[in-house]
């Protein structure tokens, strides 16, 4: 440890990206390893934790499926409550991964090598979980999926409402789960090669095959190279616009409808800045947990988190000014309902969720400006974590505060959620670790091929250039 | 190091995921038809508990369906006949018929014969007999040549598209309201044609939004 | 009409279809028939279609969405059962109305009730008869389902084992031959005052000289009869003239709700108060009363005062008229507000009108007799008519009675309807002496806590299930037709008394006929149709008004007699809106339909002012203790504004011990500190117990938020400014992005509400539920924010909080031009018709609930889960077949009666397609409004009234600038304040 903060010292301006005496064996060796060793106990406790939670969510969507969404707190006005707030949290949860691998890497930030595999496989899985709401929320997801997917269909002579922005969602999300899940994928091949060829090494059937499968005959050779390069640069430059879009369109089923407190243009900009803003937070705190759980503090370097805290430190000042905004435009359009619907936000029924919000998105993220605290893993860990909050809470009060009361004091009320509603969240992340526990387990969770070229060239072969001395 | 796959697997590997896709896609195709009510409803033809045939009485017979069927122009629904109805003629005619003997027997017991039901509409759909007979809907529209089945058979989907198909152009099917129980109506000129003056005289514009079915 | 209904079979198919018809009784045990019941689904949705087979198809459905497939390989085989032997002039599917008499506090009301192949579906008033004009109050539509509340008294029972009649007549028979001249005989009975019963019990009296007949009604008219026996020296039932009346004072009356057992007061009422145009006048009302009911809520004028003060009220007012001084000692601080009144009633002597309610002591009554006379109103605006021979005071009889039993000289008690047990003042202890009496028999609708402590306790039929007859407030006959034969094995009241006492009819059919056959005029069997067909016998004569003059020594007399108000806090016995007095309590509708002013739904709570609480140092929600006397019981608090100082009122019909599923343990019993010297009110204690108790509202925020929602102003404002509702708000010219539908052609429907005149009676509530099959979700989801009323109404309290006015706001979907709610649902669910309707398509509707979220009146309702799924066998018989009952996951809301506009469309077109005409679609509320505040019809139209109505200036629409161009609009709401206390 001491060296990698020394060799860090030496160069603060421009701190290299890999530490360590690695050479690119090294590297690969580090990477692979992880999942070749003998599975530690550890894990098994882990995943056997993560599993169980799973479980939970799986007898909640039964439960809920058997009696209809009657069994979560929602009512009227509050229609939609925790159901829709934890969709749109996951979905944003889901922006970093592609954010960073795409984006990052068309602007060519070398940095973003070590962290963009688990990042994209992070936003498959919040992805997943997302997608769990939209459909279970309707109480009989068979329905939901029948009427939802646009089908020709002889029998009915009829189609959907393509005016709903829930019809774009659909369209949306699916595309953006895709996409991401096709950059991800294209972008392992390199690295399932290797470890196939690892196996072979090692002579361990069982691995060698099923990763000679995934990897698709992936050979190396300049000429695949060549064609790996340009299809990911191409699906790079699908999936930026995708996730701009993606929330963007969420962010329309409230924008669009005439809700006091949703009714609002600068939903847009306001929800792409705080997804990205809540995804670096969980990458974070996923990057200081594995990091650290499989000592990889040579390949995921302060670097990387600083810069990820800046990021934070950005967006987190993004969404504050947003904040801000809604609150002046309230007050600025003389309109007494907007103006209602704000001030009950901050000193309604909901004061606490809105204050939480405030407190998390807005204040936490301050303490980066001081490299200090960027540098401090602790403080950026929990910083990460009541970020995560925040978001959460943020969805909550757009959510719920703005429904149960708008136009009619006769038809307002009061949501309250019920142990299921818990329950059914609490079960998401556990389906979320779950996933992610298993990748770091079978998966190289990070990019090998690119670390590799990003690595200080001196010492590329070092093992050789010894034998030459 | 050796060859982990044998040279052709790539090839295959594309192969079988075109035929997969093919499959995929086909199949999506087949189901589509086969759920369809053209296919899963018409056709129809349960077994009915007294072996009653439509082709003797309406057909050959020419009793015209509204003397059974009485209220199809009064109200939503076509009753079915009281075992009173088949009694006006039957204390006489064929009463030693073991057909007949059921619906004597029903008919002193007060039991009611438990028609199997034949046409039965999607949940939550009206439909309203009177309306459309009164219009100048003919019965064959829907139910076929009646006077023509020994036993009752669905020969129309009944599904909201072939509703709706009638209901956006429902020239070819108006006709003069006295003829609508004509089964065999055959007119000297365009139906159509006709369809459209009666329309253009009634003033018939059939509803085709959800209310009109559904409440 | 008592028909065999084939339908029935299919209506219960494996459960006890016996039950319901004798001949049914046959079929069901032919085994052919019970083979098939269980080898096929037996729900057929034949030509009869009815709701269970829909849903059960739709549990089906829900089992997969591929079913579709699955049923195709051998689809549900359905059976169409039609009749064996035809029925005349009966088409299966067409509903029929029938005249009938509903009764309350032995006072008739007309209706007609519609019936669905032989089952009984939806209760309106009959338009025919005086006193319903075609409305229906809430109670009465309800009572509907006390027809098939599955808990009913079912079967004759002794000592809780089932019997047959025959054992009951074996016993009774001989019993009965031997009880002599009948001294030790006693018959308990509810008030009625059917000419055929009365005959009956004549017959009864005659034979057995010695028993006695004791009448007796927990919610009586009795003070105000004998208060015209001290004014005038008879007992005389009291009528009012409100619609005549220019300026009405209300002592304690709540006549425009539970205190008149007819809506006619409010048809009265509200046609003196319809403004329709600037030169229209309407009447003034000034209200003192104790708690705040729709009367007070109505007031231009209310005055807060406990019960026991509104005497020295009614005395200052006389004084200030210039009558006789009765005032003993006792002085009111309102004495500007009753001189102001005293002058403004004057200044309309012979056009004006005080009245007293039921609640106050006979001696207030008399004064109040006193202050009519003074202002010329006899004859007038009041006039007064003979009661039944024999008159006496139900209390007194009641209390005799008690007497007798405590002395044990009776040995034979027969009780005929009611619930003497729960109902009776406590210090009766009547459950303890009933249980003393050799020979107690029971005949009761209910299986209630009276058959509890009888040795007999037989069933008595609904009275939709039987012949009678009662009689209108003003003595017109009103027939009471059945429209079902009895469900079970009940009997009538005259049925059971000509059995027990060999009356020379048995049957009742023949008991009431018999009776009005003789008197009919002309060729008699014609006339005898008539009567049936109008549901009245016009031909009888009416009530003559008597013409005396109160005498004041009496008066003044009585008044000084009357016992002071006592001291503590005093507690006051109100009937309740939901139970009345317990015989609605197991019915669901009532229980479920808020009350009009605390928006409380299943349950009861002590009602008292925020200056009291904060003394009592309670808040809503506390479980408090009321004592009175030695009684005591819990009671949890309820703020209510508006209430009296130093005063609490309870409201009776609750925490019912024995009633049945939705009754049993809802709410507390008012009853256990009811004695018979506080009857009515009386001075008791309050304690905190420090614990909790759960209240469910439908409305939890009562404040306006200064939101032009409810517009109103004063009458004379309104004369000035008379388009003022139109310039709360600015709405500028509005576009829509989307391409709009255009309403030229054709029917276009719309609404125009009447807030001037809507006094918040639920009546418009419980037609609607009754109508749309509107599932009833109980305590813990109403708590949730989750009841299904596709009408609402909505509350707001206005001035000051202590003593607030108060505006009801109904409040059904809006049908909006520009519909927020069509562009968001992703499966075009609901959509917008070419008539202007905003339509729901339950079988496509997922239930994104985003529709919900996005209509700024919140008035869509969600099945957040399967509501229908408690229902009966035979609760469903009460369902509507015309429209669906939607499953759970569906969202609906008010369609305008969509279901009637097609009825009325394909009418007309089967009438020679002719347009629809004005009036011929008249919605379920409109239908039964007794205030006429609801007009419905064809806005195209510009002859209907509707468009009359909305070319009016008062005429706005609510949240009009968020260019939801809402079809239902309002009229303003007026007030007519005296200028001297403005």
């Amino acid at each position: 440890m001491a060296d990698l903060a020394l060799q860090q010292q030496l160069d603060p301006v421009n701190p290299p990206l890999v530490l360590g005496e690695r050479d690119y064996h090294g590297i690969t060796k580090d990477v692979a390893q992880i999942g070749e060793g003998k599975t530690p106990k550890q894990w098994y406790i882990a995943i056997g934790i993560t599993a169980s939670i799973t479980g939970i969510l799986g007898l909640m969507l039964l439960y809920l499926v058997v009696n209809g969404i009657g069994v979560w707190g929602n009512n009227s006005p509050v229609g939609w409550a925790w159901d829709i707030t934890n969709f749109v949290f996951w979905i944003g949860i889901g922006h970093a991964g592609t954010l960073i691998s795409a984006i990052l890497f068309l602007f060519r930030q070398k940095w973003r090598t070590s962290i963009n595999r688990a990042a994209e496989a992070m936003t498959l899985f919040a992805v997943a979980c997302a997608a769990i709401y939209p459909l279970f929320h309707t109480g009989r997801p068979w329905r939901a999926v029948y009427w939802l997917f646009p089908f020709p269909n002889p029998a009915l002579d009829m189609w959907q409402n393509f005016r709903s922005p829930l019809m774009w969602d659909v369209f949306a999300v699916s595309t953006y789960g895709t996409v991401s899940a096709l950059f991800w994928f294209v972008g392992l091949i390199p690295d399932l090669a290797t470890l196939r060829d690892r196996a072979i090494a090692n002579n361990d059937k069982l691995r060698s095959y099923i990763f000679g499968t995934l990897s698709l005959g992936w050979r190396g050779s300049a000429k695949a190279w060549k064609h790996y390069e340009l299809a990911y640069m191409i699906l790079a430059g699908l999936s930026t616009p995708l996730v701009l879009s993606v929330h963007t369109i969420v962010s329309f089923d409230f924008a669009t409808s005439i809700l006091p407190g949703w009714h609002t243009t600068i939903f847009p900009p306001y929800f792409v800045a705080g997804a990205i803003f809540s995804g670096f937070a969980m990458v974070m705190t996923l990057m200081v947990i594995s990091r650290w759980a499989l000592n990889l503090q040579h390949l995921i370097t302060m670097k990387h988190l600083e810069n990820m805290n800046k990021i934070m430190l950005a967006t987190g000042t993004v969404v504050g000014y947003a904040y801000a905004t809604e609150m002046f435009i309230a007050y600025y359009s003389g309109n007494m309902y907007e103006r209602f619907a704000f001030y009950n936000r901050a000193f309604g029924p909901y004061w606490w969720a809105y204050w939480t919000m405030v407190s998390c998105n807005v204040l936490v993220p301050q303490i980066f400006w001081f490299k200090k605290l960027r540098l401090n893993i602790p403080v950026m860990f929990v910083a990460s974590l009541l970020i995560n909050v925040g978001m959460w809470f943020e969805r909550f009060v757009i959510i719920a505060t703005s429904l149960h009361r708008d136009y009619l004091p006769g038809s307002w009320g009061y949501f309250r959620p019920t142990p299921v509603d818990m329950l059914t969240f609490f079960g998401t992340f556990g389906l979320f670790l779950t996933l992610f526990l298993a990748f770091v387990r079978f998966l190289p969770m990070i990019a090998i091929s690119e670390v590799k070229g990003i690595m200080p060239h001196g010492k590329a072969h070092a093992a050789h250039s010894e034998v030459a001395h | 190091m050796s060859q982990l796959f044998p040279r052709l697997t790539d090839k295959v590997l594309r192969i079988a995921l075109g035929v997969v896709g093919l499959m995929a896609v086909t199949g999506g195709g087949v189901a589509a038809y086969l759920l369809h009510p053209e296919q899963v409803d018409t056709g129809y033809t349960p077994k009915q508990p007294i072996a009653y045939s439509h082709k003797l009485h309406a057909g050959d017979l020419g009793i015209d369906c509204l003397y059974c069927h009485t209220s199809v122009d009064k109200a939503a629904f076509a009753a079915v006949p009281a075992t009173e109805t088949c009694m006006n003629c039957h204390d006489r005619v064929k009463p030693q018929h073991p057909e007949i003997i059921k619906i004597r027997e029903s008919y002193a017991t007060g039991n009611p014969i438990p028609w199997v039901k034949v046409h039965k509409l999607p949940d939550y759909a009206y439909f309203n007999h009177q309306a459309h007979v009164t219009a100048g809907v003919s019965c064959v529209s829907c139910h076929g040549r009646i006077d023509q089945m020994i036993e009752v058979k669905q020969v129309e989907p009944l599904s909201m598209a072939w509703c709706l198909n009638c209901h956006r152009n429902p020239a070819a099917s108006i006709r003069p309201a006295e003829l609508v129980t004509k089964l065999s109506w055959k007119p000297d000129r365009d139906p159509a044609e006709i369809g459209r003056e009666i329309i253009a005289a009634k003033n018939i514009h059939p509803p085709t939004n959800c209310s009109g079915c559904h409440r | 009409m008592s028909s065999v209904d084939p339908t029935l079979v299919q209506l219960s198919p494996n459960s006890e279809p016996r039950k319901y018809w004798r001949s049914l009784d046959e079929l069901a045990n032919t085994p052919k028939f019970r083979d098939w019941l269980h080898r096929e689904f037996p729900e057929s949705a034949s030509e009869l279609v009815d709701d269970k087979s829909r849903r059960t198809m739709l549990k089906l459905m829900a089992a997969s969405f591929g079913l579709a497939g699955l049923t195709a390989c051998r689809r549900p085989e359905q059976k169409i059962l039609p009749q064996s032997k035809g029925i005349e002039d009966y088409i299966p599917g067409k509903p029929q109305f029938y005249a009938t008499a509903y009764t309350q506090g032995g006072v008739a009301s007309g209706l007609l009730v519609e019936c669905h192949d032989g089952r009984p579906t939806k209760i309106e008033g009959n338009p025919r008869h005086g006193y319903s004009l075609g409305s229906a109050s809430a109670f009465a539509q309800a009572s509907l389902l006390n027809l098939y509340d599955p808990d009913r008294a079912k079967y004759p029972m002794k000592e809780g084992v089932r019997m047959k009649w025959d054992d009951f007549t074996v016993f009774a028979q001989p019993h009965f031959a031997g009880l002599g001249q009948g001294q030790d005989l006693r018959f308990l009975v509810e008030p009625s005052s059917s000419p055929s019963l009365a005959a009956v019990k004549q017959h009864a009296l005659s034979k057995y000289p010695g028993a006695k007949w004791i009448e007796y009604e927990p919610l009586n008219r009795d003070e105000a009869i004998a208060g015209a026996q001290i004014a005038f020296g008879q007992p005389l039932e009291v009528h009012h003239q409100f619609e005549k009346a220019e300026v009405i004072l209300s002592l304690d009356f709540d006549f425009l709700g539970l205190d008149s057992p007819t809506i006619l007061p409010v048809k009265q009422f509200s046609n003196a108060r319809r403004v329709e145009s600037k030169e229209d006048h309407m009447s003034r009302l000034y209200v003192v009363e104790p708690s705040y009911t729709v009367t007070g809520g109505m007031a231009d004028h209310r005055l807060r005062s406990r019960a026991a003060d509104v005497r020295t009220v009614a005395a200052e007012l006389l004084k200030q008229l210039g009558g006789l001084t009765v005032l003993n000692g006792a002085t009111t601080p309102h004495g500007r507000w009753i001189a102001a009144a005293a002058k403004d009633l004057k200044a309309h002597a012979g056009k004006s009108l005080v009245v007293a309610g039921p609640r106050q002591p006979a001696a207030v009554h008399a004064l109040v007799a006193l202050i009519n006379q003074q202002l010329g109103n006899l004859g007038q605006t009041v006039t007064y008519t003979k009661v039944a021979d024999g008159w006496r005071p139900q209390l007194e009889q009641l209390k005799e009675l008690a007497a007798d039993l405590a002395a044990g000289r009776v040995k034979t008690l027969v009780i005929l309807g009611g619930n003497p047990v729960y109902t009776a003042p406590t210090d009766l202890a009547l459950a303890d002496k009933f249980k003393q009496v050799p020979v107690s028999i029971l005949l009761s609708e209910q299986d209630n806590e009276t058959a509890a402590v009888v040795k007999w306790a037989l069933p008595e039929t609904h009275y939709l299930e039987t012949w009678g007859d009662a009689l209108a407030a003003d003595g017109t006959p009103t027939v009471q037709q059945p429209m079902i034969e009895p469900l079970y094995e009940g009997k009538s009241k005259s049925e059971l008394l000509a059995l027990l006492t060999g009356y020379k009819d048995k049957r009742p059919y023949d008991i009431v006929r018999n009776q009005w056959f003789a008197s009919l005029p002309g060729d008699k069997e014609k006339a005898w149709r008539k009567a049936l067909h109008d549901g009245i016998v016009e031909s009888a004569p009416k009530a003559a008004p008597v013409s005396a003059t109160p005498n004041a020594q009496k008066v003044s007399e009585a008044f000084a007699a009357l016992k002071p108000a006592g001291q503590g806090t005093e507690v006051n016995f109100f009937a309740s809106a939901g139970a009345y007095d317990g015989r609605f309590s197991n019915n669901a509708w009532m229980q479920e339909a808020p009350e009009p002013m605390t928006k409380l739904t299943w349950d009861n709570a002590a009602l008292l002012s925020p200056a009291t609480a904060k003394q009592l140092g309670v808040e809503s929600g506390d479980l408090l203790e009321i004592a009175v006397g030695g009684a005591k019981t819990p009671m949890p608090a309820l703020i209510q504004p508006g209430h009296a100082d130093n005063s609490i009122s309870i409201s009776l019909g609750y925490g019912r011990t024995r009633v049945g599923r939705v009754g049993n343990g809802v709410g507390h019993n008012a009853g256990a500190v009811r004695t018979s010297d506080a009857f009515w009110f009386g001075s008791g204690s309050v304690a905190k117990t420090g614990r909790k108790y759960p209240l469910s509202h439908t409305q939890e925020h009562f404040s306006m938020e200064g939101r032009p929602i409810v517009r109103e102003a004063t009458l004379e404002h309104f004369h000035h400014h008379p388009d003022f509702a139109k310039h709360a708000v600015h709405v500028p010219k509005l576009f829509s992005l989307y391409d709009e539908h255009t309403y030229e052609k054709g029917a276009q429907w719309g609404m125009v509400i009447d807030l001037n005149t809507c006094i918040g009676c639920n009546a418009c509530v419980v037609a609607c539920q009754s109508e749309n099959n509107i599932p009833v979700v109980g305590k813990d989801q109403v708590a949730r924010g989750r009841e299904m009323h596709w009408i609402r109404l909505d509350r707001y309290y206005s001035n000051d909080p202590n003593d607030p006015q108060v505006v009801t706001h109904p409040m059904a979907c809006q049908q909006c031009e520009s519909a927020p709610c069509e562009v968001v649902c992703p499966v075009a669910a609901t959509v917008h018709s070419p008539e202007g309707l905003n339509e729901m398509a339950y079988n496509r509707c997922v239930g994104t609930r985003y529709c919900a979220n996005n209509c700024p009146y919140k008035v869509r309702r969600f099945n957040f889960l399967e509501y229908h799924k408690d229902i009966t066998e035979v609760g469903k018989m009460a369902h509507n077949p015309d429209v669906s009952v939607r499953m759970r996951g569906v969202m609906e809301k008010c369609n305008y009666c969509v279901q009637r506009i097609q009825e009325a469309r394909i009418a007309a077109k089967a009438d020679g397609r002719r347009p629809i005409r004005d009036g011929e679609v008249k919605t379920a509320c409109m239908q039964t409004c007794p205030a006429d505040a609801i007009v419905f019809g064809n806005i195209n139209d510009p002859e209907s009234r509707i468009s009359k109505l909305r070319k009016q200036d008062a005429n706005y629409g609510v949240l009009e600038e968020l260019n939801t161009r809402p079809r239902t609009t309002y009229l303003a709401k007026l007030r007519n304040p005296n200028p001297e206390l403005a």
